[in-house]
């Protein structure tokens, strides 16, 4: 559905940020991307929905393709009406608007709407906590809430693709866990293609169908869950795992002795 | 007695083309955040585009409201492609300097076309005495109380209910996460200025109407801060109020107390808001989550 090939970006026509990132996700499927901070993470999801120019970067080289079409550099607009649909990192829901009227702005690309209400009511199906706050001002709900119509505007959209950047930022344990899925139901129930962008590797490789692992501006590992699960290198640096039953001595830590194989 | 009347109902029509001005004015600041400068110029420019309809090419006045309306949309679709659009991404600061630029530009331009000296203005609207409680005002002033209220009515259900109107109001709240949902800023910002122009040349219109036209009408542009700190800088019916209760300020002031302090009363108003309540009476008060 959609391929990165060897995408380059540069930020202010000099800061290089992804060096040749490739990627594939297949329709109908959630895909993880997961890296540390700086990675690339969120270049790549911009990269993707056209939110690159405002920020003044570009992509210099390579190609992004959609549904066989070329999309990079394209307008952010152009490309939520194909169909994708990003959900950007720490909500960003409109804070002076009430819940619904977020949701209206959601839709704001549709061309039906008759429906506008229906889906509303889809939404409140999956947040019922939305809908008690339907009236409230967007600004004073919880982070998590906050969350959940950041999503939930996302389905007034009815993407094919839908991009989360980081959806777990700053919330309890149980609510990212709710918020986990939900994104899983979306995926299941609207068959919505989704791309989880992700530090909690945890969880995103239990619900992913494959992932991606970013570092520096590249793609350093991918695979199916189960392999990275078991891959010495994610253990250790993501899931913050060590061989069963040995606890972590603190001179390793000290020592660092254990390299990235992926970087000689 | 007579003479309170008489001040109120001469202050609520000024207050009511003071309010056109500052809708326009909110409207822009409610979807980009930027402060226009040329808020005046905008309503000078509608005067002397009316006036030069019904004055000078003979047209009736609906047809001459009619294109006036039409260059105000036109007027500000212009100022959007030309001056704001290169500027998208930019410093707020950065853009607001450049609508005082704005300013000068519209200033110098009618004044290249229509000359500098005052001129009459052919009323359209009948402006015969009606007598009211005692006192006497032309019916001019009372239609300018009329449009203004509408023009909130209309404005109001636009922001509430159309989907353009969310919109507006979701880029004036995050323009990055309005762009990520496929809002189209750009077409955004060219109806939020369009919108402006037009409702300051009604305002131009009125006001026209009932002084005729001069350079001197641009000064409207620095009345209106009054109107919009007093109301809340991104609030339509504060826009309105506040035009009502500066208008009547300024005519009590002048009334009771003298002319030439009715000048000033509006600015200490302006000062004492900020001091207290600095985003007005109906402004948005920034939302801070802890």
């Amino acid at each position: 559905m959609l391929t990165l090939n060897n995408v380059e970006v540069i930020y202010n026509d000099i800061i290089l940020v992804l060096k040749g990132m490739s990627m594939h996700v297949p329709e109908g499927q959630i895909v993880g991307l997961l890296g540390s901070n700086g990675a690339g993470k969120s270049t790549t999801l911009k990269a993707i929905s056209g939110l690159l120019k405002p920020e003044d970067g570009e992509v210099t080289d390579g190609s992004i393709e959609y549904r066989g079409e070329t999309i990079h550099n394209r307008d952010a607009e152009d490309i939520v009406r194909m169909g994708i649909f990003q959900v950007m990192e720490g909500r960003r829901v409109f804070e002076h608007l009430t819940v619904e009227e977020n949701l209206i702005a959601g839709g704001y690309t549709r061309t039906d709407t008759r429906d506008l209400h229906k889906d509303i009511d889809m939404v409140y199906g999956y947040f019922p906590r939305l809908k008690e706050r339907r009236e409230q001002t967007a600004g004073y709900l919880s982070g998590g809430e906050q969350q959940m119509l950041a999503i939930g505007r996302a389905l007034m959209a009815k993407p094919r693709l839908m991009m989360l950047d980081e959806p777990s930022l700053g919330l309890a344990p149980l609510l990212v866990r709710e918020i986990f899925d939900i994104i899983a139901r979306i995926n299941a129930e609207h068959g919505t293609t989704i791309l989880l962008v992700e530090q909690n590797a945890n969880l995103t490789l239990s619900v992913a169908h494959y992932a991606y692992i970013m570092e520096n501006g590249r793609i350093v590992l991918e695979g199916a869950p189960d392999d990275l699960k078991e891959n010495a290198d994610v253990r250790e640096f993501y899931l913050g795992l060590t061989e069963v039953g040995k606890r972590k001595s603190y001179r390793d830590v000290k020592h660092y002795k254990r390299r990235k194989r992926w970087l000689s | 007695m007579d003479l309170f009347i008489q001040l109120t109902l001469t202050g609520l029509t000024n207050g009511a083309i003071l309010a056109l001005a500052a809708l326009g004015f909110v409207l822009i600041y409610k979807s980009s955040d930027i402060i226009n400068f040329a808020q005046g110029e905008f309503l000078l420019i509608g005067a002397y585009v009316t006036y030069a309809m019904i004055a000078q090419f003979g047209l009736v006045w609906p047809l001459a409201l009619v294109l006036t309306l039409a260059v105000a949309v036109a007027l500000g679709v212009v100022v959007e492609r030309l001056v704001l659009r290169p500027l998208i991404g930019e410093p707020i600061i950065s853009v607001i300097m450049v609508t005082i630029g704005l300013s000068s530009l519209l200033r110098a331009i009618v004044s290249t076309i229509w000359g500098n000296q005052p001129k009459a203005f052919p009323p359209f609207i009948p402006s015969q005495p009606i007598h009211i409680l005692g006192a006497t005002v032309g019916a001019d002033r009372l239609w300018a109380i009329v449009v203004a209220v509408a023009m909130l009515g209309l404005f109001n259900f636009f922001f509430k209910r159309s989907k353009e109107g969310i919109a507006m109001r979701a880029v004036a709240d995050d323009q990055q996460a309005a762009l990520s949902m496929g809002i189209s800023v750009k077409k955004i910002f060219a109806w939020a200025w369009s919108i402006a122009a037009m409702s300051a040349a009604v305002g131009g219109a009125l006001l026209a109407n009932i002084v005729g036209v001069g350079p001197e009408l641009s000064s409207f542009g620095l009345r209106v801060f009054p109107v919009v700190i007093l109301g809340g800088l991104d609030s339509i019916p504060g826009a309105v109020i506040g035009g009502l209760v500066i208008g009547l300020l300024e005519t009590y002031t002048g009334g009771y107390i003298g002319q030439g302090l009715n000048q000033v009363v509006p600015f200490i108003v302006l000062i004492i808001i900020l001091m207290v309540r600095p985003y007005g009476l109906f402004g948005q008060e920034i939302i801070e989550r802890v």
